[in-house]
């Protein structure tokens, strides 16, 4: 076993000490070890794996899991360019190209002298402000050349981030408009005073005839899910609240985490209150890690007002609490069956179902996980009744739904609609024009064509967890659907087959059609695909990973077409850039020491 | 019943980056040797003295793709027979040459012409006429649509003949009962 | 009165809590896998034990039979999709029998043979996955993983030792030893742990007896996998 220098030594016993050794905070203890270095050494994984007593081989798997976790050195400043089709629309490419530049370095790969490293990642949730990026944690949205050259030269001359100008740090709410939830004034309590007035069973009847649905993507009924857990068997009962909020174009949680957060925790202790809970977690997804001192400093108001903590507003035996759990970049995490591995400090890989998380979830415990939102609307059942909170939207969907608009238009932001709402109303109110399709829902939700435009929000037309992303006439569909494939296949947990290995091969598959290199067969083939994933993934992720590509391929098919260079067969991989090196070691850049890849070209 | 065309089948056949392995286990299909010489004629193939590929009913390809050279004789296969066979492990999935695959072109050179024992100052060749190597061995179907694959190293001379037959009596070839092997 | 469920047209009678595949090769029928094992729990990641039951598609290694299902598994289309992922499997990883000593052994290799997969079809991924021959009795070639983590779960819930783990996530994942060194000599894995007999393919190697059992008499040689499945299902 390498030694570790007694500095870090000390800070690591010292984070160990922190989390009481206790093994379901791994990736707490890896988050807070990793701001030792800035980086996680082969003898702090050891330290770590022999400080909790479980084997090394299980902290390395945590630690190989996470996308912001380093097992390798990566420079002391860490920028990350946001990577999500708006950021790209915006132009985030040539920024990066342009700081890399700047900064002698190349992407990918940290500079010599360990001062930086420039690369991409997954959607950050600020596309109602980017490009965007994120420096050692902390996000900066608006970036254009003159911000680039400015940190540029912040990074040259080591200025710490606390001295970088405060604006770079200003994350706007954008809320462009609002409804019964973003219009809504309630001192902390309120709500809870009132469920607590109608008893448990009272409030949940209550939330029955709210006929509230999640508001995460699948839309189960709220008050089905807290019953279920309410009725499993076991004495500790957990309340989970689902910020990680990784869908691409996503980014309603952030607002209401940052200017709602007390109707967010008084929704859980609602959903504590219905259940019979005394436990409960945010799972906050790394890329909000900045949110968290604010949010840490609205708990301990909650706590000092009696709103958590034990006989919460002085009824006896009703004990609750939350803690924040950060996670560290991984989407799948978003999972409900993935948060709560995560939760417990393993990788993030879905479980099998049955059983269901509020039968036996957090550490074998019955447990509820809610969005964000969906928690924060059960304070408008508590204070105004269910049959209030019914009266609005449609049929099956009862309320309103927060939306998440980027891409073309003049006011990206935030929109609260009642369901229900027409989609070219939508449209309208955030001033888009010429708009050729909209991605709703995330990368894995439905992309909608401009004859599309007269449906409606609402779980029986148009579901959406919130994202509305808008290209207007002059974006390429097909690239669209491409920067989504590589999110995919990035953020495949490897668990199963199909979505292992079945995202890398339709990436590469849209690859070689961007490249030049497709021909009719690899339609073919990517269509084969979609399927296979649709069928037999094993979790949401997979299943829906082909769904942009499905979309397109039906709404949008000359966008593929226009890229086939033969109605036939086409070779898997560049010909020619194959001889390449070749070609170096050898010195030779004859005829002979070429190939063309599209074949009808060649000589016969 | 249909019968067999009155015409020979033309065939050809190459060896690509393989041992010549499948060839011999094509031969050793024994006397049904001469059962086939009744209904197919050789076209370009290590056993005539046909230098290029004419048109043909049915090319048989040994070995994966190493070089310029392979791809180019393929390329030929491919537009002069109605169907294209993979003959063997090699030509299916790249087999041991493939084993290459995950040590850099550049050590593979120099390891062979410049620091194998008995070599002096030795160089990797530059000569315009030799072939360029790819970086990495590829199967077939990697460079051109093939239509059936005929696995095994080397696949069995009775497997060979199966499959041949079912493809020249117009049945969907199979290999069942043991006749399927990756080895 | 037991109850059952229709596969393939067939009824098929099950015990609450038995799985699908379970009750199927109980009764006779053969449905393919690779994670699972019948002593452990079912994990669920390879997806060749994948059934339509009542018209979605399921692991029926991992889902519990229902009163009165139609289950579809020998049918051109759920045929195909095995097909498809022992070709994911095949490119992913390096696979050359002609020198793996699993050969014959082998159940990716079998199931190859069972559905007749005569070619990987796709983009040959060709992983750069170093072997590690660390060990005085066991070699380690990770170049044909499939990831059943049957030697993690053994090597943890039966031997005690937490020998193996994964690392990484989608297609970067792979196999790690419980080692700072990453060797597995420098573990305490031994040759008799259940966890060294356990993979179905050929990752976790006992040195030195390669070939003791020729080629043409190993296990696949004597019968196919479905038929040496559900024979041991039977005694
Ligand atoms: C890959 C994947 C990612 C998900 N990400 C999120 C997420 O970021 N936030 C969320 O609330 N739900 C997410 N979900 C849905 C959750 O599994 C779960 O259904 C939801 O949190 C339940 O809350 P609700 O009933 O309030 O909607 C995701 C699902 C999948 C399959
Ligand atoms: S579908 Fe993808 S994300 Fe889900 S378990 Fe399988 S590999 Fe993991
Ligand atoms: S593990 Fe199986 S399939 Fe892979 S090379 Fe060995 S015998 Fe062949
Ligand atoms: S080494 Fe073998 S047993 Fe272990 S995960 Fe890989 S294939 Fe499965
Ligand atoms: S056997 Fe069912 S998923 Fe592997």
């Amino acid at each position: 076993m390498s030694a570790l220098p007694s500095d870090e030594s000390a800070a690591l016993d010292g984070i160990l000490q922190r989390h009481r050794h206790d093994p379901t905070r791994l990736l707490q203890i890896l988050i807070d070890a990793q701001d030792i270095a800035g980086w996680l050494p082969a003898p702090v994984l050891t330290r770590i794996a022999a400080g909790l007593d479980i084997p090394r081989a299980r902290v390395e798997g945590v630690a190989g899991f996470y996308s912001f976790l380093y097992t390798r050195p990566v420079g002391r400043y860490r920028v990350l360019f946001s990577d999500n089709i708006t950021d790209r629309m915006l132009g985030n490419a040539e920024l990066l190209d342009a700081l890399c530049r700047k900064l002698w370095i190349e992407p990918g790969k940290m500079s010599e002298d360990g001062l930086v490293s420039v690369t991409t990642t997954s959607c950050t949730g600020l596309c109602d402000q980017g490009p965007a990026m994120l420096v050692n944690g902390q996000a900066i949205g608006q970036l254009n050349h003159r911000r680039i050259n400015e940190i540029a030269e912040m990074i040259r001359q080591q200025r710490p981030l606390e001295l970088w100008p405060a604006e770079f740090f200003q994350v706007d709410d954008n809320i462009r408009l609002k409804g019964a939830l973003l219009g809504l004034e309630m001192a902390p309590g309120e709500a809870l005073k009132a469920a607590i007035a109608r008893g448990p069973e009272g409030w949940l009847a209550e939330m029955q005839a709210s006929n509230l649905r999640g508001r995460g993507g699948a839309g189960f009924a709220t008050a089905v899910k807290w019953a279920s857990a309410r009725n499993a068997p076991g004495e500790l009962k957990v309340i989970v609240c689902n910020a990680d909020e990784g869908e691409p174009g996503t980014f309603k949680d952030r607002v209401l985490l940052n200017r709602y957060a007390d109707l967010v925790f008084e929704g859980m202790s609602l959903a504590a209150w219905a259940v019979g809970a005394g436990e409960g977690f945010v799972y906050l997804r790394g890329e909000y890690r900045y949110l968290r001192p604010q949010l840490e400093a609205v708990l301990a108001c909650r706590r000092e007002a009696g709103l958590l903590g034990k006989n919460i507003l002085g009824q006896p035996g009703f004990d609750f609490d939350i803690q924040i759990h950060l996670g560290a970049g991984a989407y799948v995490c978003g999972e409900e069956s993935a948060l709560i591995e995560s939760l417990e400090g393993k990788r993030g890989t879905p479980r099998i179902r049955p059983p269901f998380p509020v039968i036996k979830g957090y550490l074998g415990r019955p447990t509820v996980v809610n969005n964000v939102e969906t928690l924060a609307k059960t304070c408008l059942v508590a204070l105004h009744g269910g049959a209030d909170f019914a009266a609005t939207g449609t049929a099956q969907s009862a309320g309103t739904k927060l939306i998440s608009i980027s891409g073309d238009c003049a006011m990206p932001g935030i929109y609260e609609y009642p369901f229900g709402a027409q989609i070219s109303r939508i449209l309208e109110d955030c001033g888009a024009s010429d708009t050729q399709a909209i991605q709703v829902g995330g990368a894995s939700g439905i992309c909608l064509a401009s004859y599309e435009f007269q449906r409606r929000i609402a779980y029986e037309d148009v579901p959406t967890a919130g994202a509305f992303m808008i290209f207007d006439g002059t974006r390429d569909l097909f690239e669209v659907a491409r920067a989504f494939i590589h999110f995919f296949a990035h953020e495949s947990c490897g668990f199963c087959t199909p979505c292992r290995v079945g995202t890398s091969l339709l990436k590469g598959f849209m690859d070689k059609l961007a490249d030049g290199h497709g021909a009719k067969a690899d339609l073919n083939d990517i269509d084969w695909i979609d399927r296979l994933l649709k069928n037999a993934s094993h979790c949401g992720l997979g299943s829906a990973s082909p769904n942009p590509v499905i979309d397109t391929l039906q709404k949008f098919r000359p966008a593929y077409e226009r890229r086939l260079v033969s109605l036939d067969f086409e070779p898997a991989f560049d010909l020619d850039a194959a001889l390449a090196e070749a070609r170096q070691l050898t010195a030779r850049n004859d005829p002979g020491a070429h190939l063309k890849t599209h074949e009808e070209e060649e000589e016969k | 019943m249909s019968t067999l065309p009155a015409r020979k089948l033309r065939v050809a056949t190459a060896s690509l980056a393989g041992c010549f392995g499948c060839h011999m286990s094509f031969l050793d299909i024994d006397e049904h040797l001469f059962e086939l010489v009744d209904i197919i004629e050789f076209d370009r193939s290590p056993l005539t003295d046909i230098k290029e590929v004419g048109p043909c009913d049915i090319g048989i390809i040994e070995g994966g793709v190493c070089n310029s050279e392979n791809v180019h004789v393929l390329r030929e296969f491919r537009r002069n027979c109605k169907t294209l066979i993979a003959l063997g492990a090699c030509a299916v999935n790249g087999g041991l040459p493939a084993q290459r695959n995950h040590i850099p072109l550049a050590e593979c050179l120099r390891e062979v012409y410049q620091f194998r024992p008995g070599v002096e100052n030795g160089q990797i060749p530059n000569d315009p006429e030799l072939p360029l190597p790819l970086d990495k061995v590829r199967p077939i179907h990697e460079v051109v649509r093939i239509d059936y694959f005929i696995p095994g190293c080397p696949p069995s001379g009775p497997a060979i003949w199966k499959f041949l037959t079912d493809l020249i009596a117009g049945r969907t070839p199979r290999l069942t009962g043991g006749l399927l092997h990756y080895d | 009165m037991t109850k059952q469920f229709l596969l393939d047209g067939q009824p098929v009678p099950f015990e609450d809590g038995q799985t699908v595949l379970e009750a199927a090769r109980a009764a006779g029928h053969y449905i393919p896998s690779l994670c699972w094992h019948k002593d452990f729990p079912p994990h669920g990641s390879c997806k060749l034990c994948v059934v339509k039951a009542a018209g979605r598609h399921v692991s029926a290694c991992a889902t519990p039979a229902k009163e009165g299902w139609e289950v579809e598994s020998n049918t051109p289309e759920i045929n195909g999709e095995r097909r498809g992922l022992l070709q994911m499997l095949l490119v992913e990883g390096n696979h050359f029998c002609p020198s793996c000593e699993k050969s014959g052994d082998c159940e990716l290799q079998a199931l190859g043979y069972e559905y007749e997969v005569l070619t990987p079809r796709f983009r040959h991924f060709f992983p750069d996955r170093p072997v590690d021959a660390s060990h005085p009795d066991v070699l380690l070639d990770f170049n044909r993983c499939i990831f059943c983590e049957l030697c993690v779960r053994a090597s943890r819930d039966i031997d005690g030792k937490s020998v193996f783990a994964l690392t990484g996530r989608g297609i970067d994942k792979h196999l790690v030893v419980n080692a700072e060194s990453g060797r597995l000599a420098d573990t305490d894995f031994a040759k008799t742990d259940r966890a060294a007999n356990i993979c179905p393919v050929g990752v976790i190697l006992h040195k030195r007896v390669g070939f003791a059992v020729p080629i043409g008499e190993r296990t696949f040689d004597l019968a196919t996998i479905s038929e040496k499945t559900l024979k041991e299902g039977s005694s």
